[in-house]
């Protein structure tokens, strides 16, 4: 099935905030909104929830470096037990270094996986782009048909008011959009 | 001139520039041919490479009688510049992730740059333990894997272990930390390159498939950003106790023997803090250089280079209150082998470099209270090379000086570092300075969309209201 989708490109940062404000009051919902740098206030303003993120990060943290201390007390005190100054077996202090180390490092990178996976960053995949120029000068809104309440005029009308540079409508065709002509011409 | 300052904040970006000017502005010296300059940089930096690559070769094909270690001295030159490499590295981190946590927002300018100066140095820094082993390729003994020796494991209460863990995390975490910073920029010159990939000459046409494949399909979506900006706030407070830890653990393999000189609880701070002054001044050296060469004088403005300074100077003061304390600790503790020791420091075979490391760590950075002298980039420039200097000849100081006259007599020994040992000290600059030649060709040196991100011209000054 595919569905109109309208979209309106601004300049500033300040616009595409006001005009997204506005637009919600309207009862619209958003597809995405595409920017050159993360703006403040947007993802509130756009209703977006909060990024579970810091969940993943926290319990990735955890399971390393509960499996660094366990790891590191079974081989040194259990495994091949070797008297090293005539420390005790077990002497956990020493284990604290590596634990944190451990830590961190499931951490971080558990959370940079998490985040890729999640929205399908992956080497040399082709960008779904709307519209040129949204990672260099651009804030681009993409809103999509979801009920009867949809109407292009008047969106157009509230994107005007803050200063569109550009609207558009365009079918989208099963949530995918076409490809811009750079990368007609970057994939030929 | 000095008396007419504004009381208003300078802007973080000079220049009135707006969006679309940004992109054009730091994407321009990735856009044009390399000038004479960078070529003959690259040239002698080069050579400086080839010169340690060499030297390297030699020492690993001979043996390490070719280094001028003696038994009393086992530790000198390499471990010298394993510390003050990894040291150099703290500033990167630092402005990268202490400075994001404390939302400077002047940070943005140059965090780019000095997390690349971060994992240019930790890679320098990782050379040094591998060539000391000896035999480098048994390097991977240093991991805990199931081995045929039965298995025997490695000692994980050996702070040389503790390191090896705090190394690798501490590169890997850099590496991610700066990468993801990157992919939004790689996104902008992946379009910026694209109407040349099908007609361009080749070398647009192989970066253009570098960037699209790097770019990881980035397309600056909000929802996209939501999560990116939590990661990176993450990864920011992850990496901060991290750069504290690298360190500190750094300075347990010292701290933890029972040697005069190096078994003070003082170490960890000391280091830390000499880390971030050792850093601050590479980052400065840099920083005056890069902004010359590229033409990013609107973007590193006088009021970042003052912004260092000051922190140059705040370390620097660390710095000098952990050696006074040092010896006020050595006088106070009544312990005679403490005492000698500071005391062979100051006034020692070595007293020449203990001067050097005081004048250059010490006093010279007091100059940088004057903002005159702030001003003065030529001037910042000489004391930031002071800095350098200053931190090489304080590992030098303590690992060479606290090892050469240990508790017995008969074994005191003195040392000279071979013709091997320095050449490989000038192929670890070549090193570092190739890799970074390199880098301000290939990706933009300042991070396009967090400069944008504090402009002002996004906002329309309440035109709007």
């Amino acid at each position: 099935m595919s569905r109109q989708l309208f979209t309106a490109a601004f300049e500033r940062e300040e616009d595409l905030l006001h005009a997204v404000a506005d637009l919600r009051q309207a009862g619209y919902v958003f597809k995405d909104a595409y920017t050159p740098y993360p703006v403040h206030g947007l993802p509130e303003a756009m209703g977006l929830r909060p990024s579970r993120l810091p969940w993943v990060c926290f319990l990735c943290g955890l399971t390393g470096g509960i499996f660094a201390l366990l790891a590191q007390l079974y081989l040194s005190a259990v495994d091949w037990p070797i008297n090293i100054g005539g420390k005790p077996w077990n002497s956990s202090p020493a284990f604290i270094p590596i634990t944190f180390e451990i830590t961190v490092l499931s951490a971080g990178i558990g959370s940079l996986l998490a985040f890729l996976l999640r929205y399908k960053l992956l080497p040399g995949r082709q960008p779904s782009v709307l519209e040129e120029g949204c990672n260099d000068n651009l804030f681009v809104l993409a809103i999509p048909e979801h009920n009867a309440t949809f109407n292009p005029q008047e969106l157009k009308i509230i994107c005007n008011r803050h200063h569109a540079i550009r609207t558009d409508q365009r079918i989208e065709p099963d949530g995918q959009t076409k490809p811009t002509p750079a990368q007609q011409r970057g994939a030929a | 001139m000095s008396s007419a300052y504004s009381v208003l904040r300078q802007p973080l970006v000079e220049g009135d520039r707006t969006v679309a000017q940004v992109t054009a502005d730091i994407s321009a010296p990735l856009e044009r041919r390399a000038g004479a300059m960078w070529w003959i940089t690259f040239g002698i930096v080069f050579s400086m490479l080839v010169l340690g690559l060499a030297a390297i070769t030699y020492q690993v094909a001979t043996g390490i009688g070719t280094w001028g270690l003696n038994r009393t001295v086992g530790w000198a030159f390499d471990i010298t510049n394993f510390v003050f490499w990894i040291g150099i590295g703290h500033a990167g981190t630092a402005i990268s992730a202490f400075l994001f946590l404390l939302r400077q927002r002047w940070r943005t300018s140059i965090s780019r740059a000095a997390e690349a100066m971060t994992i240019f140095a930790v890679m320098c820094a990782g050379i040094f333990p591998l060539i000391h082993m000896g035999r480098p390729w048994f390097a991977y003994w240093v991991l805990p894997y199931p081995n045929t020796r039965g298995s025997l494991w490695v000692n994980f209460r050996s702070p040389l272990l503790w390191d090896v863990f705090a190394i690798s995390t501490y590169f890997t975490i850099s590496a991610v930390f700066w990468y993801l910073g990157l992919v939004p920029d790689l996104a902008t010159l992946r379009d910026r390159f694209a109407p040349l990939a099908k007609n361009g000459p080749l070398g647009a046409k192989l970066r253009y498939r570098l960037y699209c494949i790097l770019s990881l399909g980035w397309n600056g979506s909000a929802k996209t950003w939501n999560s990116y900006e939590s990661l990176y706030l993450l990864l920011a407070g992850l990496a901060t106790p991290l750069v504290v830890s690298v360190h500190s653990i750094v300075s347990f393999d010292f701290a933890t023997s029972v040697l005069p000189g190096w078994h003070t609880t003082i170490f960890p701070p000391y280091f830390v803090a000499g880390a971030l002054f050792s850093g601050f001044g590479m980052v400065l050296t840099l920083m005056l250089i890069a902004r010359k060469v590229v033409h990013m004088e609107n973007y590193i403005t006088r009021g970042h280079i003052d912004a260092m300074c000051k922190i140059v100077i705040a370390t620097g003061g660390m710095v000098a209150l952990a050696y006074m304390t040092e010896i006020f600790i050595a006088w106070q503790s009544g312990n005679l082998y403490e005492r000698f020791a500071f005391a062979n420091r100051a006034f020692g075979p070595f007293g020449w470099a203990y001067r050097i490391m005081v004048f250059c760590n010490v006093f010279a950075p007091q100059l940088l209270w004057i903002r005159k002298i702030r001003h003065n980039l030529l001037l910042v420039f000489i004391l930031s090379i002071f800095v350098n200097i200053g931190m090489w000849f304080e590992r030098f100081v303590i690992i060479v000086t606290s090892l050469h006259r240990d508790f017995l007599p008969s074994s005191w020994a003195h040392y000279t570092p071979s013709l091997i040992e320095i050449a490989t000290l000038i192929g670890s600059f070549g090193l570092f300075f190739t890799a970074f030649l390199l880098f301000c060709r290939l990706l933009p040196m300042i991070s396009i969309s967090e400069v944008k991100g504090v402009l002002n011209y996004g906002r329309r000054n309440g035109e709007h209201q």
